[in-house]
């Protein structure tokens, strides 16, 4: 049997182009790294507009369906390409100043997005496992990249064992319905329930598969590792690690629940609501108890979650696109989060308590406003990105017949307006301490400018996006 | 000319846009041309919402100078703007109470000019933007985007204790507004339009309504404010530098009111009459034992603000005692009556804001006990606040006794009683702003201090005489405003009185 491999060009691009930088990094005699960190943009750039041109209309189920080429895909794939160049833009003045391996972790970026690119166009259980081991192998050494300091090394030993786990989760799940359905397509499995009735041990196995998926995303009570990755993780992979894999591990949410376990909704339904309203809760209060900003935003990630499942949970094609929405606005607006502190932290010093924001807005009134539209979005005000995030899963949730659960999120909501007020409090009406002059990359000010540009934009004119969401996920 | 330009979209981006331009530019070196800047956009405002006073057309209740556009068309969410009776009167207002605040308080501000500049221009574009919107979520997002400039203008610029009241009062603002959110977006999943004509039209069960209304009323309640949700006011008052407070008492209260007449009412009618009772006794409470409160206060700013509470209970009365009556034309006095209170306190608690605003510049103290005799070294300020005082406490021939003795009248037709505990503000409106005055403006000078006084000067006079004139017109003469709301009051009364159940 022949394949048109024209289908997997985005990916077979990446790869080469990142075994070919990796071979020229190796020789490169440059200690910054320069030539690597061009070629890395060039290639996401590229890969990107790979994508673009290859934009599909319609589901392909390609290579024995192991591979489904969707506009879903298509549309996770730019956003997701796009958010690591933001990245790798806030990242490389973090780590030129610090002892932190270059070209590495230039790569690494690299085969992460190749990872979320696999998995979100997975067709099959092996696709879908392939794709998230390769994301997170390289998640785990981004998160070590800083090897002198302790906290750093704990940060990723924690989230490679927690992340093992997690795996071993979704293996031992994927087995048993594998064991039960006889197939790891997840057409052929959503044939099996649509004909079957769903044993216990089906049933048994996706819970695991939700526990895993939980574990990925951070939600209450899988949380426990992400405040201290979050904490200990070097800036610029935080925000990374914050961004843009959640909005590939969507993907693999919506191939697993939408795809192949769409017909056992009522399984699944419960525990997605349970997992929502715990992150929602505990997200949320904890995060008043922060001072360490990094850590405030841990907790904050953990709240956001919850309201982003409270689309995915609905089932319905409008709710993922609600959830899209949702996890895209809350990528843009993280990644612009941690940027900030990266644009905040002088020398190798980072910026970990919220009083070292004391003052800012007097000091330097624009790095004060780009955070606190930042951080007034991800509360959800208007007019900013972040609202009509929240009124999409809102109102994906009323659609879906769950009344309570939109209370119940609205009040949630209250309480976390409170810690992010509790940051611009401190930006604007606190005293500076001492006078300091913030000197940043143009590469990073450029960063900053765009996300907090498109936190403005997308929440002044939200409607083309919205339709791209809804558009994605007609195929469902 | 003016006819063919988008003139209320003009009346919400204009400042907006000047409002982000002021705060682009380079800071503190252009000072004085950012406020005179400031001065002119909100001049050119106030005209804009002048001419559509004079432009509109008073013979019907239709919504004019309409403009719809797309805004989010797979959510149905348009760009929908449009004004009537009711709007029209705030509007103007706001255009108003804006220019006077850019015009008399920046000066009382002393470090980041600009940016308070930039502040109240963002403000009145928000606020025109909250009176003009005709789609439920257009509305809804200048409702909260107004509270990022207040929140930002009472926290950098307000006293002592500001972040306290800052925050407090931000929480408050957004806990009621959030289930009002609820609220919007079910209905407009219900209809499949956002457009608030919408809402109006789709029947509702009884239960449905009885959410809805509970959901609206968390929002405005917490904005007019009304006991027991009152509370973020005094503190808001009290540490909001002067124009902050000016423009808290004089528009945004109002929207409390503003949202009960366009979104509760019509909406929810029939819930609007099962829990009128409650609103009514409420309102009460709020005229009554919030009136002795004003008159144990020590601090000039919280006085106002208690007697603002219970100048807004009359507004509460006169909106909801109209489900209590059977006959139309004491419904629609019981409107108009609510409406002309709207506007009037927006004159004289503004007026009064700015008058303590004036005595805080000189003294910096608000303590009433501070003050003593003030008329020796004031005279001329002494008779413009005795005006406003006078407005106050309601005395005929200013603007302040229409509206109460339009409410008491017609409650009086609905029970005896609502009208007898309602009536008691005439003595308690009386003691509070009475007393107030005497203590401050009567008797020998306190100290030396206040015996050096200068007299209020050309800006602060100007100010003050402006609004003076406009309590006393619309006290002789409130034929003039009610004209123009009265088309728009009867369809209100219409909506409400016909039930949506079963329909």
């Amino acid at each position: 049997m022949t394949h048109n491999l024209i289908h997997l060009l985005p990916e077979i691009f990446l790869l080469t182009a990142a075994c070919i930088i990796l071979l020229i990094d190796v020789f490169s005699k440059d200690l910054d790294r320069n030539l690597t960190y061009r070629l890395s943009q060039l290639a996401l750039l590229a890969t990107a507009v790979i994508c673009m041109v290859q934009f599909p209309d319609v589901q392909y189920h390609l290579y024995d369906r192991h591979f489904i080429l969707d506009p879903m895909a298509g549309i996770i794939k730019i956003s997701v390409i796009l958010l690591a160049m933001l990245a790798l833009l806030f990242a490389r003045p973090y780590i030129l100043p610090r002892r932190i391996l270059r070209g590495e972790y230039y790569l690494l970026h690299l085969f992460a997005v190749l990872g979320m690119m696999v998995m979100v166009s997975g067709g099959s259980l092996l696709t879908l496992y392939l794709g998230l081991e390769l994301l997170s192998l390289s998640l785990y050494a981004l998160v070590a990249m800083q090897r002198h300091a302790y906290q750093s090394a704990e940060a990723a030993v924690k989230y490679f064992v927690m992340g093992a786990i997690a795996s071993g989760f979704l293996l031992y799940g994927m087995s048993l319905v594998y064991g039960v359905t006889q197939a790891i397509h997840l057409t052929d499995i959503a044939a099996y329930i649509a004909d079957n009735e769903a044993s216990l041990t089906l049933r048994f196995g996706l819970v695991f598969i939700v526990v895993a998926i939980a574990f990925k995303f951070g939600a209450v009570p899988f949380q426990m590792w992400v405040p201290d990755v979050y904490d200990g993780a070097p800036t610029s992979t935080t925000a990374f690690l914050s961004s843009a894999p959640k909005v590939a591990a969507f993907g693999l949410a919506v191939r697993i629940f939408g795809y192949g376990f769409i017909g056992t909704l009522i399984d699944w339904q419960g525990l997605l609501i349970i997992l929502a309203c715990l992150s929602m809760l505990v997200g949320n209060i904890v995060a008043l108890a922060q001072d360490n900003i990094k850590r405030l935003l841990a907790y904050s990630a953990i709240a956001h979650i919850g309201y982003f499942l409270l689309g995915l949970l609905t089932g319905t094609a409008e709710g993922f696109a609600a959830s899209f929405f949702y996890i895209l606005a809350y990528a843009i607006m993280s990644l612009g989060g941690f940027g900030c502190l990266i644009y905040l932290g002088k020398g190798i010093e980072d910026v970990k308590n919220i009083e070292q924001l004391k003052g800012l807005g007097r000091k330097n009134p624009w790095g004060g406003l780009l955070i606190s539209v930042l951080f007034l979005s991800m509360a959800g005000l208007p007019p900013f990105v972040g609202f009509w995030a929240k009124l999409e899963v809102f109102l994906a949730v009323l659609n879906s017949g769950f009344v309570w659960l939109a209370i119940f999120a609205a009040i949630m909501s209250i309480i976390g307006l409170f810690y992010y007020l509790k940051v611009v409090k401190v930006i604007f009406f606190d005293d500076p301490e001492k006078e300091q002059k913030i000197v940043a990359a143009r590469g990073l000010r450029l960063g900053l400018g765009l996300t907090s540009l498109s936190v403005v934009a997308l929440g002044l004119f939200p409607a083309k996006l919205l339709e791209l969401c809804e558009q994605a996920f007609q195929y469902l | 000319m003016l006819e063919q330009l988008p003139v209320l979209s003009l009346l919400i981006w204009l400042p907006l846009l000047s409002g982000i331009l002021v705060l682009l530019s380079p800071g503190d070196k252009m000072l004085v041309w950012s406020q005179r800047f400031g001065v002119v956009v909100s001049l050119a405002v106030l005209a804009l919402s002048v001419w559509l006073l004079a432009a509109f057309d008073t013979t019907t209740a239709e919504f004019q100078f309409v403009e719809r556009g797309d805004w989010i068309p797979s959510l149905n969410i348009g760009y929908e703007l449009g004004v009537d009776g009711i709007a029209l009167p705030l509007v103007v207002l706001t255009g108003l109470i804006n220019l006077l605040v850019l015009f008399g308080s920046t000066h009382s501000v002393k470090f980041r000019q600009t940016q308070f500049v930039a502040a109240v221009l963002l403000l009145t574009g928000a606020m025109n933007g909250v009176f003009l919107a005709q789609d439920s979520i257009l509305f809804y997002v200048f409702w909260e985007a107004m509270l990022i400039p207040m929140f930002l203008m009472i926290g950098i610029w307000g006293g002592p204790n500001r972040i306290y009241a800052t925050i407090k009062f931000f929480l408050y603002t957004f806990f009621g507004s959030i289930f009002m959110l609820v609220a919007l977006i079910y209905m407009g999943r219900e209809t499949g339009d956002f457009s608030i004509q919408a809402m109006q039209d789709m029947p509702l069960s009884g239960t449905e309504q009885s959410w809805i209304f509970w959901a609206f009323l968390l929002a405005f309640a917490v904005k007019i404010p009304m006991v027991p949700v009152h509370t973020w006011l005094p503190d808001a008052h009290v540490e909001a530098p002067t124009g902050g407070s000016v423009i808290l008492a004089a528009i945004m209260l109002k929207m409390g009111g503003y949202g009960f007449l366009r979104f509760s009412l019509p909406i929810a009618p029939d819930a609007a009459g099962a829990y009128a009772n409650l609103i009514i006794v409420l309102s009460l409470i709020a005229i009554v034992y919030i009136g002795f409160v004003a008159l144990a206060q020590k601090d000039m700013k919280k006085l106002i603000a208690y007697s603002s509470i219970a100048h807004m209970g009359f507004v509460t009365l006169g909106t909801f005692i109209i489900l209590k009556l059977i006959n139309m034309d004491a419904q629609s006095m019981a409107v108009q009556g609510a409406m002309v209170q709207m506007v009037s306190h927006g004159l004289v608690s503004g007026a009064l804001f700015f008058c303590i605003g004036v005595l805080y510049d000189r003294l910096h103290t608000r303590n009433i006990s501070d003050y003593g005799g003030v008329v020796n070294s004031m005279p001329v300020f002494a008779t413009l606040l005795m005006l406003f005082i006078f407005a106050n406490a309601g005395l005929p021939g200013t603007s302040g006794f229409v509206g109460e003795f339009f409410v008491i009248i017609s409650s009086f037709q609905a029970d005896w009683r609502i009208a007898l505990f309602a009536g008691l503000t005439l003595v308690l409106g009386a003691a509070y702003s009475l007393w107030f005055y005497k203590r401050v403006i009567f008797g020998k000078a306190a100290n030396d201090k206040i015996e050096r006084l200068d007299d209020i000067n050309i800006r602060e006079r100007s100010v003050l005489i402006i609004l003076a004139l406009l309590v006393i017109a619309l006290g002789v003469y409130p034929q003039f405003l009610i004209n123009i709301m009265q088309p728009s009051i009867e369809q209100l009364i219409q909506l409400t009185n016909s039930s949506k159940l079963g329909g």
